[in-house]
């Protein structure tokens, strides 16, 4: 046991070991990570709370495939060098229609070239969420990346994308402050809110705004305009030259500034320190938590999930912004595993898929055709669709992403595909028997119907599935000779994941 | 649809009256029927059938990749014109000549569109753009979608359209357009469009795995709400009863695809597409706006023949679709608009083609609009970095669009005060 476990208050009082069950490390499981099969799902109940929490939170001596900063290609969209500068302008002087086309269309070459590694960027981080064993790290990579949303059709530059990401990844369970000041330096967003531009003379307010609305102290929370203003001017001359934060100083507002009431000749660090000072801050950060892991719509003042979400903001402040020891706090919480906070979340278009692949191993036969699914249900990563990221909860359903949904999880266990998609449709070889194996069978060694149906619809959906559900299956499962295998538990599973109520985790 | 909204005129005259006087304080929706009601052209143009649903529909055209409206609607009678394209200009003597429009014509294969024209169903709106325009597609693009140009990442226009007259609930299938991805313009805060590529897709394929399979999944998702077990106010319920609204709208709208059109539709891609939309508004679907969309505009190169391909897929189409609303006797309630991100450079390129470029025309079909040419054409030489000028803000378009059309206050749609373009007839 660590000694963040011990910390607690009385909202945060953890849950009593034995209280730690199966349907607690499966909550566990998918909230902290995308979920897991029923052996890892066992596993945790062996090990129990504390070391599951700290398993998943602390994480750093799980080894993970490492991530080289060559794995992809940085310099597709590089400024063009001085040579090349020079040559467009003296065919633009000579008027040299033939020279300007050529240089135009090795532009246009490089930005598709720059689109297609994108592409690829999307199926390397969603393939990595699917087999990472650290599935915090992503989880926590997803929700930065929803927070300090970027999106690549602004910037056009899927190596600032990647840099980006990886950011997010070394601060996953890290220090949301070290977070906060490398983000003021990350080429992505400065280019994504136009501070890389920005000048003493006129400075760009964009990431000032966002960086205290939507980053940090939440909309109207202790700042005016001016503070925008004077906090615009302290991050003048923050910018970039090709892949790497550039402090341009003679774009930089030396002079006075006045933040939050205090005068001083701040620069933009000066700016983020003030604003981590704030009590809004860490509340802010709790509230989006909150709502990322344990419940969307979080009840009034005065309700538990008010007392807990203060609370984890004093921890935050405690800690000064660590944030392991207070999501494990969070994770080992009694509330955290309240019946209401369990299988009541809308899951995200990538926890749908995520996890039914982590949870069913159901294969992948074309990362290309997830990606895609991912875009049509709306969480398209790396394009987010505005610096608010993702609204997430009831924005990601609708009558046409219900079927979209339905029909990817059809997908994973069958290999079928919506006619007019095109992609590999390979029959399915899943094996969907190794989800029963730990099942007791009868006497003439077969699996019982009735034990069978239970188990898949409570390992989808929780421990109390509607009765209504369990008849239509049993329906089913009789009209096709009743007997336990393969074709029957893959025809099960894609009733089950049809169900409205898979889409809640 | 919404039912706060003063579609109807029997709503209309029960909801207005009393909500003149609070004008200034009540919600934009409401806001927008009172204004309606102090509107004294407001006549409701609809259909004169009788049993046929009176809610008025708008249906989007886009045209991706940066229209050439220099060769949809061609200034033949300026030389400039022939000058700076003098490969891929197209001869005065093929050009479609449009009466009371000296020296424009359409393109020759716009033959659909002048029948239109002809018929005083078309409105020609010139020189449509913006301030400081940008040439990229994706940027221009979202700035058409979002009606923003200084912040052009937030909701979509048609999104904040149905987010602020349905006072916060997301309406099901108010929203339609067919194309894999969901349009910008559609996505509002709280208003989603549905959205497919055809009918078949906006289904179940377990169905298709077994006949066993149908009936389990039709319990599991006809129940709604009414499921023993699901409480009121969860996720589960509203889950619940999104998956009812699923099968009921997969049931009509593949049953209404399935019938015969009462005109012929050319087979291409943007006809195919604007059947489909003539088939849900037979049925009666609750839809208010469609989307469709039809791409390859971007043409760079060797754009002549590539053009002329377009140019017959517009026309062809939008004229079968107008002909076919007429038969159904929904003519009256369905307006059309075209739009493209950015029209092309005036001087044609070293490849035969033309480069990015801004001001460009749009298309408003159906019997409300103004019919004929509006607005100046654009000047072929006083150019800004060698494109066009403009001299029809689109947002002016969408504000005739948003007061005339969808009798709304096109203000909190538009984040902005815009003088509606004059595009419809005044009855509108």
């Amino acid at each position: 046991m660590t000694t963040a476990a011990l910390q607690t208050t009385a909202a945060l009082k953890p849950l009593r070991p034995s209280d730690f069950g199966h349907w607690q490390a499966h909550h566990l499981l998918r909230r902290a990570g995308f979920g897991g099969s029923p052996e890892q799902v066992r596993l945790l109940v062996e090990w129990g709370l504390d070391r599951s929490v700290d398993h998943l939170v602390n994480y750093a001596d799980v080894p993970v495939e490492p991530i080289r900063a060559d794995d992809f290609r940085g310099d597709i969209m590089r400024a063009p060098s001085p040579e090349e500068r020079l040559a467009f302008r003296q065919a633009q002087q000579a008027q040299d229609e033939v020279t300007l086309e050529r240089l135009q269309r090795l532009r246009q070459e490089r930005e598709q070239q720059d689109r297609r590694q994108v592409r690829a960027m999307q199926q390397w981080w969603l393939k990595r969420m699917i087999e990472t064993p650290r599935p915090l790290e992503e989880k926590m990579t997803l929700f930065y990346h929803g927070h300090f949303a970027t999106g690549y059709r602004t910037i056009e530059n899927s190596y600032h994308m990647f840099l980006q990401n990886q950011t997010f990844r070394k601060h996953a369970v890290g220090n949301f402050a070290d977070l906060c000041f490398q983000i003021i330096r990350d080429p992505a967003m400065l280019a994504y809110l136009d501070n890389n531009e920005s000048h003493r003379q006129q400075p760009n307010e964009n990431l000032a705004r966002e960086l205290m609305e939507l980053f940090t102290l939440g909309e109207g929370n202790g700042y005016t305009e001016s503070d925008i203003k004077e906090g615009a001017r302290a991050l003048t001359g923050y910018s970039f030259d090709g892949n790497e934060f550039l402090f341009r100083k003679d774009f930089h507002d030396e002079g006075q500034k006045t933040i939050f009431g205090r005068r001083g000749m701040y620069n933009g660090d000066d700016f983020v320190k003030m604003i981590l000072g704030r009590t809004y801050c860490s509340e802010f950060m709790s509230l989006k938590l909150y709502r990322f892991f344990v419940n969307d719509l979080p009840e009034g003042p005065g309700s538990e999930a008010r007392t807990v979400i203060l609370d984890l903001a004093q921890l935050m402040r405690q800690k000064k912004y660590d944030m392991a020891p207070v999501l494990g706090s969070l994770f080992r919480s009694a509330h955290f595993y309240a019946e209401a906070n369990m299988a009541g979340q809308i899951k995200s278009p990538v926890q749908l898929v995520v996890e039914a692949v982590r949870s069913l191993k159901t294969p992948i036969i074309d990362l290309n055709i997830l990606v895609d699914a991912l875009d049509l249900m709306g969480q398209s990563i790396f394009f987010p669709p505005s610096v608010k990221g993702w609204d997430g909860g009831r924005s990601w359903i609708n009558t046409s992403t219900l079927f979209v949904r339905q029909n990817l999880l059809t997908h994973l266990l069958t290999g079928r595909l919506p006619s007019g998609i095109t992609g590999s449709s390979i029959r399915s070889s899943y094996d969907a028997m190794h989800l029963l194996s730990h099942l007791s069978k009868d006497d003439s060694g077969e699996y019982v119907l009735e034990d069978a149906v239970d188990f898949l619809l409570k390992s989808c959906l929780g421990p109390k599935p509607l009765e209504a559900r369990r008849a239509a299956l049993l329906e089913f499962a009789r009209a096709n000779g009743g007997r336990v295998n393969n074709e029957l538990v893959i025809g099960l599973l894609c009733l089950i994941t049809a169900m409205p109520e898979y889409q809640l985790c | 649809m919404c039912q706060e909204h003063a579609y109807t005129r029997r709503v209309f005259l029960q909801k207005g009256l009393t909500m003149v006087s609070a004008a200034t304080t009540v919600p934009y929706f409401i806001q927008a029927s009172a204004y309606g009601l102090t509107n004294p052209f407001d006549t409701m143009l609809t259909s004169s059938i009788a049993g046929k649903p009176q809610e008025r529909i708008l249906v989007v055209v886009q045209l991706g990749g940066g229209n050439d409206g220099l060769n949809t609607v061609i200034p033949f009678g300026d030389d400039n014109y022939y000058r700076a394209r003098p490969n891929i200009g197209i001869a005065a003597g093929s050009v479609l000549r449009l009466k009371d429009a000296d020296g424009l014509g359409l393109h020759p294969n716009l033959a659909g569109l002048k029948e239109l024209h002809d018929n005083g169903l078309l409105s020609t709106v010139q020189g449509v753009g913006y301030p400081n325009p940008t040439r990229s597609h994706f940027t221009s693009m979202d700035i058409w979608h979002t009606a923003d140009p200084r912040q052009p990442s937030g909701n979509g226009w048609i999104g904040r359209y149905f987010d602020n007259t349905c006072n916060g609930t997301p309406e099901p299938n108010a929203a339609i357009s067919i194309g894999r991805e969901a349009p910008k313009a559609m996505i509002g805060q709280i208003n989603k469009p549905v959205s497919f590529e055809t009918a078949d897709l906006f289904r179940w394929i377990g169905k298709d795995l077994h006949e066993t399979m149908d009936k389990p999944y039709e319990a599991i998702n006809r129940g709604g709400d009414e499921i023993e077990g699901v409480k009121d106010g969860t996720q589960l319920e509203f889950l619940t009863r999104t998956a009812l609204n699923a099968q009921i709208a997969s049931d009509q709208i593949r049953s209404a695809v399935r019938i015969r059109p009462l005109v012929e539709y050319p087979r291409n891609p943007l006809g195919q597409q604007l059947q489909m939309v003539a088939a849900m508004i037979r049925a009666e679907l609750p839809t208010r706006v469609y989307y469709v969309s039809m791409g390859g505009f971007d043409t760079h190169a060797g754009q002549v023949g590539a053009h002329a391909n377009l140019m017959n897929q517009l026309g062809s189409a939008i004229l079968a679709f107008t002909k076919d609303l007429k038969a159904q006797g929904n003519d009256g309630r369905v307006l059309t608009m075209t739009f493209s991100e950015f029209g092309r450079r005036v001087k044609q390129n070293a490849s035969q083609g033309t480069d990015h470029g801004t001001a460009a025309p749009m298309f408003l079909v159906g019997p409300m609009v103004r019919p004929g040419v509006l607005g100046n054409h654009p000047s072929l030489t006083d150019l800004d970095q060698g494109d066009l000028k403009f001299g029809v803000d689109f947002r002016s378009v969408y504000a005739a669009v948003l007061e005339s059309w969808l009798k709304t206050d096109s203000r909190p749609v538009l984040k902005g005060a815009f003088k509606p373009a004059l595009v419809f007839n005044r009855s509108v």
